[in-house]
């Protein structure tokens, strides 16, 4: 008999091996992108694929963002399924109308008849000193635009599973992997960035939060790192204060899960949503809303919000910890309003 | 005169015919022998030595920023070792008043300019005082957003010719960055209205891991000015005379009213393409890396000069010696500079704090003061 043997992945592992099993089931599927061939991506979202399947379903692309993109939704509307990766998010700004004007609306504008089965796949995230144009994560920014699916997984489980739905999805989808889950040697390898991860084929939904910890005292609601940072901070509370924090982890941008949120807030009538990313317009505001519009009765306290203030995230190693939320202020702030 | 025959069209052979037309402009070759006499920019005795003072101070700033950043004393570094000639002789041919749009690798170009090099290394560092450039010294801050600087460029020029000024806007990516929409836009742009600028593109082989071949179809990347309407040449980039001449030339059309210039430099970049975990050999052969070494700039205009008299191992000695205390000192002063604050950051962004701004500002004073 065979023992189940654990096959532990780093995150950008998972999403390899996830692209390269669909590579094989399905012809049409192809990468295109700046460095995804003999580097295998910059954070390792492609490596190996170049020699498995070559250059002619691993495309190194010239550096132009609005040509690679716009040709993925090109090939994609001739019936290809390609993904395509954006080396980072910040990088939006050289090729958003091919986005948004384009990709998220195609479909909608050919009165439904024309599908884009495309992902948009990006690095996204600080917290290894890159300065103000290559930390953000603009979980916002695209996750307002309709027409298309936002997705940032936060485990490799949830890696693999969640691209290998979006490569079926007949809808485009924005496929946010963060560079610090990636489980790469040269950032420092996080515990997060590696676990057990199943050989086969398997999908995870691109519209379910999960709930990453049970608790009954307060929900803290978060996605990547600040799911992770959550996490760590509700065993703090557990251990120290008998606090028992609930975690929330969002998974899917758009759609937003709007019944795991307004179901744990009933159950423990705090909220604290934790963001990556700028404090305005973002994120925290949506699920806030969430809670005012479905859950207000059930609160017990004002919903407080931890985010990067507006401003540009700085270079400087110090400065960036001091405006990114980290477990210690997690902890912090859900003592203050435990207290209220 | 053609004949009266009726015209071929012939698209692939006007392409032929157009690629073949951009060879390579070469002055000085690999022996440190002038072999284009006619294009000799005859520098004076004193320029030729500042010129290679110059490039051994920027090999030598290269070497120590790369160690300095592997002792965690420097943050972002993209390496220039193989670039001096496309880098140091192009701005040898700059005037003060010129307006510089750099790209991430082109710390030394600022610095001759007139950047401290303790401000260089703050902003290797991410202080925000490094990027403070003082009154006079006409530059943008290095740009890591690929091609970017190529539109603004344009804007830099036509502002230049606006208000009657004896100068140009100088800008460099490289070419990687040649494939951005940017970049076309650009010296269209900047074609269009004749503005007084000059185009560089620094041809070191490769984008990151992206060799140029895939890149474009096109045989030189000079050529695309074709299209513009604008003169564009291709140089021998590790050939500082050629360079310098170029880039002279360039320049005096552009204040003469005549436009802009595109320039590609063919060159190499020696080390890893940044400091922050690129590994060469994953996607270059160390036969490529010799092939190259032996096209050195260093090499050649050291030979050249030697064989003028102009230069010996005791004056290089000097410039090692200089280079090396400057650069100690620099980092002191760095060192030195008191560090930055979130609230810093604040208050640089507007000139009149918003009022979300103000309620995070005051968290931050308050979390700063513990
Ligand atoms: C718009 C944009 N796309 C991608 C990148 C990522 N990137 C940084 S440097 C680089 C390669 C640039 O190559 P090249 O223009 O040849 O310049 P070199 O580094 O060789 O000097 C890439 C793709 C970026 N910074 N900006
Ligand atoms: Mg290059």
């Amino acid at each position: 008999m065979e023992t189940a043997k654990k096959r532990i992945l780093t995150g950008n592992k998972a999403m390899a091996e996830a692209i390269a099993l669909e590579m094989e089931r399905d012809s049409n599927v192809f990468v295109l992108g700046e460095d995804v061939g003999k580097y295998g991506g910059i954070f390792g979202s492609t490596q190996g694929l170049i020699d498995r399947f070559g250059a002619e379903r691993v495309l190194d692309t010239p550096i132009s963002e609005t040509a690679f993109i716009g040709a993925a939704i090109g090939a994609a509307a001739e019936g290809m399924r390609p993904v395509a990766e954006l080396m980072f998010v910040d990088f939006f700004g050289v090729c958003m109308d091919q986005i948004y004007n384009h990709m998220a609306k195609i479909p909608y504008m050919s009165g439904g008849n024309v599908k884009l089965p495309m992902v948009l796949m990006t690095a996204v995230g600080g917290g290894y000193n890159d300065a103000a144009q290559h930390s953000q994560t603009l979980y916002a920014t695209f996750a307002h635009l309709p027409g298309m699916k936002v997705v940032a997984p936060s485990t490799p489980y949830d890696l693999k599973g969640m691209m290998i739905s979006a490569i079926r999805d007949d809808n485009p989808v924005v496929f946010m992997f963060h560079k610090s889950l990636q489980g790469l040697g040269w950032m420092d390898q996080l515990d997060a960035s590696v676990e057990h991860v199943p050989e086969e084929a398997y999908t995870v939904p691109l519209n379910k939060a999960k709930v990453a910890r049970e608790g009954s005292d307060v929900t803290i609601v978060g996605i990547q790192m600040m799911m992770h940072y959550a996490m760590e901070a509700a065993e703090r509370l557990s251990k120290e204060d008998g606090i028992e924090a609930e975690v929330v982890d969002l998974r899917s941008l758009a759609p937003i899960d709007r019944d795991t949120i307004v179901k744990s807030i009933k159950k423990t009538s705090r909220l604290l949503v934790v963001d990556e990313d700028y404090l305005s317009y973002g994120m925290t505001a949506e699920v806030a809303a969430i809670a005012a519009e479905h859950a207000l009765d059930e609160l017990k306290a004002p919903v407080r919000r931890l985010a990067i203030p507006d401003v540009p995230i700085p270079y400087s190693d110090p400065l960036e910890n001091f405006v990114i939320p980290g477990p210690e202020r997690i902890y912090e702030e859900v003592k203050k309003m435990m207290r209220s | 005169m053609a004949s009266k025959k009726s015209k071929q069209f012939d698209p692939v052979g006007t392409l032929q015919e157009i690629e073949k037309k951009f060879e390579m402009f070469q002055v000085l070759n690999e022996e440190g022998e002038i072999v284009n006499e006619e294009a000799d920019p005859k520098l004076s005795d004193e320029e030729l030595q500042e010129l290679m003072r110059r490039m051994v101070y920027t090999r030598i700033l290269d070497q120590r920023s790369i160690s300095l950043n592997r002792q965690g004393r420097l943050g972002f570094y993209a390496p220039t070792a193989g670039q001096e000639a496309s880098q140091i002789a192009s701005h040898f041919a700059l005037q003060k008043e010129d307006f510089i749009l750099p790209g991430y690798r082109d710390v030394p170009q600022l610095i001759w300019h007139g950047w401290p090099l303790h401000q260089a290394f703050l902003f290797s560092r991410g202080h925000f005082k490094g990027n403070q450039m003082a009154e006079g010294l006409n530059v943008l801050p290095p740009q890591i957003i690929i091609g970017a600087q190529y539109v603004q460029t344009a804007g830099v020029a036509l502002g230049l010719q606006k208000r009657g000024k004896e100068a140009v806007a100088v800008t460099y990516t490289g070419d990687g960055g040649s494939s951005q929409g940017d970049f076309y836009e650009g010296i269209n742009f900047a074609g269009s209205f004749r503005s007084p600028a000059i185009f560089f593109v620094q041809n070191n082989q490769y984008a990151i891991s992206t060799p140029r071949e895939l890149q474009t179809s096109a045989e030189t990347i000079a050529q695309k000015a074709v299209a513009a309407g604008i003169p564009g040449i291709l140089v021998d980039g590790m050939d500082p005379l050629a360079v310098f001449a170029a880039t002279r030339d360039a320049r005096k059309r552009a204040v003469a009213g005549e436009g802009p210039t595109l320039i590609e430099t063919l060159c190499y970049r020696y080390g890893p393409h940044t400091m922050a975990g690129d590994d060469p050999t994953r996607y270059r052969t160390s036969e490529t890396d010799s092939e190259w070494e032996k096209k050195d700039p260093l090499v050649r205009f050291r030979k050249y000069l030697e064989a003028k008299d102009l230069w010996s191992e005791e004056k290089e000695n000097e410039v090692i010696e200089q280079a090396k205390e400057e650069i100690k000192a620099a980092i002191k002063e760095a060192d030195n500079t008191p560090k930055q604050k979130v609230t810093d950051l604040m208050e640089i962004m507007y000139n009149e704090m918003p009022q979300n701004l103000q309620e995070q500002y005051e968290i931050y004073k308050e979390k700063e003061s513990k």
